[in-house]
């Protein structure tokens, strides 16, 4: 399962794209295909969100993957569970290690709260998904949290949970495979107030591959 | 009840109801009142969700609740986040200290694998048929709540509950800042280790809050609790 995807060769992606900082992208993953993500500059958060392409009431639930392996997070071999128990992708390479499932994703109202009233006019992932999620006839009710990619939150016994200077180096990488055919919504994230970003937003790189 | 404290005076008491094990049940809190959530027999969690009641649309949100407070576990002192940066309810008193934020909920197929076969409420269910009457569904089902349920998360991201952490008698006190819908569902937590499904009784207790002092514990407890009741006071103005 994971040997396949080591092999995938950038000439080859049905999609090569470089999605520039703080933007927001929507995609939809057909069923076999490959999703790589590459954090170009290191330490940039990505904000992502799935659902079944057909079905969008029927998304990614972050506390039913986390109890269906018994762990917060996200890494190789990973099943991200839908609301209603399927698997919509796997993670079928990563380069990073681990990546976060309960920080969600920054808005405008929570920096406010987070950072100071006057934050609350700065961009935000909210904001990219629901940007991007209009698109495809969807809104705020279909926001959920998400996985955050190369984002660093370790959680201490006391409960204590803090997002921290990242552990993703320039170039590292997420491959996930589609499991059906899903609707994914990325948010390059644009924060600036904490070390999600190492304060300085950068470009990602998104490929697609054909079911080898 | 021994958990009633003598300072109670009856006529505050504005709603009081026992919700069987299994039961789900619903109702508006309103701006200015409290409701008691007392773990009758040290059960096996209730799960939770809410929602702004006069615009549902907004609604608990896990992750900033987590990340405006820097926890994941939630106690006395500590505030439930809407997802519009506004505070849903104050935790004005917490006799048990443990509530789970992270598990979710569980459903047909979690509470077969758990119990064996039969026709057990799970959690996922009763939240739909419970929202279905006030116009949500599917949707509306972000991350919820496990009252009286502990989980440890180690540090290579282990999650597991920790059984049997709650006494009889044990309660919570949450003290609505906005006009709240309740939606809750009286049932076992997702990781409840079986093989029995026992879930059993809690008694839901509303009362008249005495209005905030300014030294209030919720209110000051930090600068971004107080900018959280900044934009919660902005909607009643």
């Amino acid at each position: 399962m994971v040997t396949i995807s080591t092999t995938l060769d950038p000439e080859r992606a049905i999609y090569n794209q470089v999605l520039p900082a703080r933007k927001p992208w929507t995609y939809v993953v057909k069923a076999g295909q490959i999703l790589r993500i590459v954090d170009l500059g290191g330490n940039q958060a990505v904000d992502f969100l799935v659902y079944n392409a057909h079905d969008p009431a029927e998304r990614y639930s972050a506390a039913d993957t986390i109890t269906a392996q018994g762990n917060i997070f996200v890494t190789e071999g990973t099943r991200l569970i839908s609301n209603d128990g399927h698997i919509l992708m796997t993670v079928t390479r990563d380069t990073c290690g681990r990546h976060d499932t309960l920080g969600g994703a920054c808005s405008c109202e929570s920096n406010s709260v987070r950072f100071g009233l006057d934050k609350k006019w700065q961009h935000a992932c909210v904001e990219n998904f629901l940007a991007g999620l209009t698109q495809h006839g969807l809104g705020k009710r279909d926001l959920v949290s998400n996985i955050n990619f190369f984002m660093n939150v370790p959680v201490s016994p006391d409960g204590t949970l803090e997002i921290v200077d990242g552990i993703s180096d320039p170039g590292s990488i997420v491959e996930l495979r589609a499991e059906i055919d899903v609707l994914v919504a990325i948010s390059n994230c644009p924060q600036m107030n904490n070390p999600c970003n190492g304060y300085n937003p950068t470009p990602i790189q998104l490929l697609i591959w054909d079911a080898p | 009840m021994s958990v009633e404290t003598s300072n109670d005076a009856p006529d505050q008491i504005i709603w009081d109801e026992v919700i069987p094990g299994g039961s789900y049940w619903s109702r508006v809190i309103r701006r200015g009142t409290t409701l008691r959530l007392i773990d009758l027999e040290g059960g096996k969690g209730v799960s939770f969700l809410c929602y702004n009641a006069d615009n549902p649309v907004e609604r608990y949100n896990a992750a900033d609740t987590g990340k405006i407070q820097f926890n994941v576990f939630l106690t006395r002192g500590m505030l439930l986040y809407s997802d519009m940066g506004r505070v849903l309810f104050s935790i004005t008193e917490d006799t048990c200290g443990y509530h789970d934020t992270i598990a979710g909920a569980s459903t047909a197929l979690s509470v077969e694998t758990r119990y064996g076969p039969g026709d057990w409420k799970n959690t996922r269910a009763n939240f739909l048929n419970c929202l279905a009457k006030h116009n949500l569904g599917k949707k509306d089902i972000p991350p919820n709540l496990n009252f009286f349920s502990r989980v440890k998360v180690e540090p290579d991201g282990a999650l597991a509950l920790v059984p049997e952490v709650s006494k009889p008698g044990n309660f919570i006190d949450l003290r609505a800042e906005m006009n709240v819908l309740v939606v809750l569902s009286n049932t076992p937590h997702v990781l409840d280790p079986g093989p029995t499904y026992a879930p059993t009784a809690i008694r839901a207790i509303v009362r008249q809050s005495p209005p905030p002092a300014p030294d209030d514990l919720c209110r000051t407890h930090s600068p971004e609790g107080e900018r959280g009741f900044a934009n919660t006071d902005a909607l009643f103005l």
